[in-house]
């Protein structure tokens, strides 16, 4: 029987749930044995696969590139977990909603600026209106709140569900851990 | 009617944010252009106004995973000049080694992690195996070293600050709490695998570069200014100094430059394809200003690292090249010389007397309405500079971020890396696998670049004028 396959995906977040994810240290050597890491920023797969038994997504959805790859990571994985609080309530990156985008474009690419200002707006992908979390837009199958999840917390979520079980998260992790 | 193509990296990968590179080749399908455009923008400068300036160290941290502990600091040290206090010694100790932790998790990550598949396995090698499992396949010692090194900088930062990624340890006026004895003695005795592990990597590694003459001649291989912050007495430092600034034969060409007056000699410039914005040195211009920040720039512009293995091997470090070291394929060496100055620093750091100090924060109303604060990131030097009202509540922000002072670089590095490799009737992952691998070295963070935060897959297309794929490679 082949080995399950696992991806990670990084939407709107800051990493960290990525370098999390790492902080499980040694151990991720042990995890490529009994997974494959078939997506991830750590591994050069070009495309995201047909088939994936679980894939984390850490980051809120709030460009057009994040609203559309959820939508082609959902199509194609099996239990799809929103791991830390961006991907699971929009976080920090939904602190800009009270803004207009254009305000804070305008920051960014016309106030703070000294030569050249204006929104960039070749190849780059546009924001969405609203920073939302990810079961606004698919269906999530886990939550694992945090921020981030501590190492601790996000091996044995994927050990539970790599054993067939259901992890048990209300006494491990909460918002802001 | 001749056509011209464009080749598209999208996304760049093995790098820290979310990037997709574009060649655009002429008529004859050599490369003519190249662009590096970083896609994700998520806009603190903008969101944190109207909050009190307390929250700014723990919300500015939420930048970057990788390195929250610059932002952590950059911010605090812009509060501590709003509340105008200086900090208690042992509070501007404890940070430094914070500061020092987080520059060495922070390096291993990008060599080990995210370069040594290239440098390990070849530029060539299968992109199935091009990762760090291919690296533990192929010699496990080199990937336990990586992720042991990671390891000890993050337990560092969690000793000091209770958690490894965001703690919220770094406050304004100090820190909140002090070291204990035990923390100290557990740091301490940690440090002589770390140093041993920096020790054989860094031998690894300038066995290994001979067989990289090729890339050496074309990653960024070019004159441009380096900038750096320095002590007082020219030597290296993460945490606080003044700015220098050096040129390609290696001569100063600007020192002692206040952190706090950024804005008199950098320019920010908006490119319409990229959500980083590119800085120049203001005296010559744009594109004229072009300047490279972070380890090989350091190395360039530093007096000496001022711990003994460091200044030996920054002496070899310097006959690579006579002027300046130029070619960012250095970066790789100049971030390993790091590592072993971070582990002897904080050695002499926790070796202090007072580190144990149980005065470690100043309190006060604020007293000023504007602040900056600079330090030495990782990746370069990090500006943040905030306006309040008299409530202490923010009303303005920018922050000039390392990633953004390389930017002119990285995009001059790839057209080279790719005028000299990329055959544009042929693709082959190792060509364009070369173009990435010269962003690898200058480990651009992209989630800080642009306060925002990328995402990781490779698809590379080759397309006519018309928008038409014609070649493609996939996994």
């Amino acid at each position: 029987m082949s080995k399950p396959r696992l991806a990670t995906v990084w939407l709107d977040g800051c990493s960290g749930c990525h370098m999390s994810f790492l902080d499980i240290d040694e151990r991720i050597l042990a995890l490529a044995e009994k997974a494959d890491l078939v997506y991830s920023p750590l591994v050069d797969t070009k495309t995201f696969p047909e088939e994936v038994d679980i894939t984390l997504v850490e980051g809120s959805v709030s460009n057009e590139d994040d609203l559309h790859k959820i939508q082609i990571v959902r199509e194609h994985t099996k239990t799809l977990i929103s791991l830390g609080d961006c991907a699971v309530t929009a976080n920090v990156p939904a602190m800009r909603n009270p803004f207009f985008t254009k305000e804070v474009y305008d920051r960014a690419y016309r106030e703070n600026v000294t030569f050249d200002p204006g929104t960039p707006n070749q190849v780059v992908p546009r924001l969405l209106p609203f920073a939302r979390p990810v079961h606004e837009i698919v269906p999530v199958d886990v939550f694992v709140p945090g921020c981030p999840p501590s190492a601790e917390v996000i091996f044995y979520v994927l050990t539970e569900l790599l054993e067939g079980r259901t992890p048990e998260l209300s006494a491990k992790t909460r918002f802001g851990a | 009617m001749e056509q011209r193509k464009t080749i598209v990296i999208d996304p760049v990968t093995r790098i820290e944010g979310h990037a997709k590179i574009t060649l655009q080749l002429d008529e004859q399908g050599h490369v003519e252009d190249a662009h590096f455009h970083v896609t994700q923008f998520r806009g603190f400068e903008k969101f944190c106004e109207g909050r009190p300036f307390s929250e700014m160290p723990a919300l500015m941290a939420r930048i970057c995973g990788i390195c929250p502990v610059s932002h952590l600091m950059a911010s605090a040290k812009v509060c501590d000049a709003l509340l105008a206090v200086r900090i208690p010694p042992t509070a501007d100790k404890l940070r430094r080694i914070f500061g020092l932790a987080q520059v060495v998790q922070s390096h291993a990550l990008s060599l080990f992690y995210l370069s040594s598949p290239d440098l390990l396995l070849g530029m060539d090698a299968d992109p199935a195996s091009s990762n760090l499992f291919g690296v533990a396949q192929k010699n496990p010692a080199l990937a336990l070293d990586g992720i042991r090194l990671r390891q000890f900088g993050q337990q560092i930062i969690e000793r000091l600050g209770g958690k490894r990624i965001h703690p919220a340890w770094v406050v304004p006026g100090g820190v909140s709490e002090p070291l204990t004895l035990l923390n100290r003695d557990a740091i301490l005795g940690a440090l002589p695998e770390a140093l041993q592990i920096a020790e054989r990597t860094l031998e690894w590694f300038k066995g290994i570069s001979e067989k990289f003459r090729e890339e050496i001649a074309t990653f960024g291989n070019f004159p441009t200014l380096f900038m750096g912050i320095v002590k007082h007495d020219g030597g290296l430092t993460f945490y606080d100094g003044k700015i220098r600034i050096s040129d390609a034969s290696g001569n100063v060409v600007a020192d002692g430059l206040e952190p706090a007056r950024y804005s008199d000699y950098l320019g920010e410039k908006v490119e319409p394809w990229s959500y980083l914005k590119s800085t120049y040195y203001k005296p010559k211009g744009f594109p004229e200003g072009i300047y490279r920040v972070g380890p090989l720039a350091r190395m360039n512009v530093a007096d000496r690292c001022g711990t003994p293995r460091a200044d030996q091997e920054l002496a070899e470090f310097h006959e690579l090249q006579r002027t300046a070291v130029l070619s960012s394929f250095h970066y790789h060496q100049a971030r390993l010389i790091e590592i072993l100055y971070c582990i002897e620093r904080m050695e002499q750091l926790l070796n202090d007397p007072e580190i144990l100090s149980k005065h470690v924060r100043a309190f006060a109303r604020p007293n000023e309405l504007e602040g900056v604060g600079a330090c030495e990131a990782p990746r370069g030097t990090l500006f943040h500079h905030y306006k309040i009202d008299e409530q202490g509540l923010i009303r303005w922000a920018n922050l000039v971020i390392a990633t953004g002072h390389n930017s002119v670089a990285m995009n001059r590095s790839i057209l080279q890396v790719a005028k000299h490799f990329v055959r544009g009737d042929r693709l082959s992952p190792g060509m364009l696998n070369r173009v990435e691998a010269v962003i690898r070295t200058y480990d651009p963070c992209l989630s800080c670049s642009t306060h925002a935060s990328g995402r990781m897959m490779l698809r590379v297309e080759l397309r006519n004028s018309g928008g038409e794929i014609v070649d493609q490679i996939s996994s």
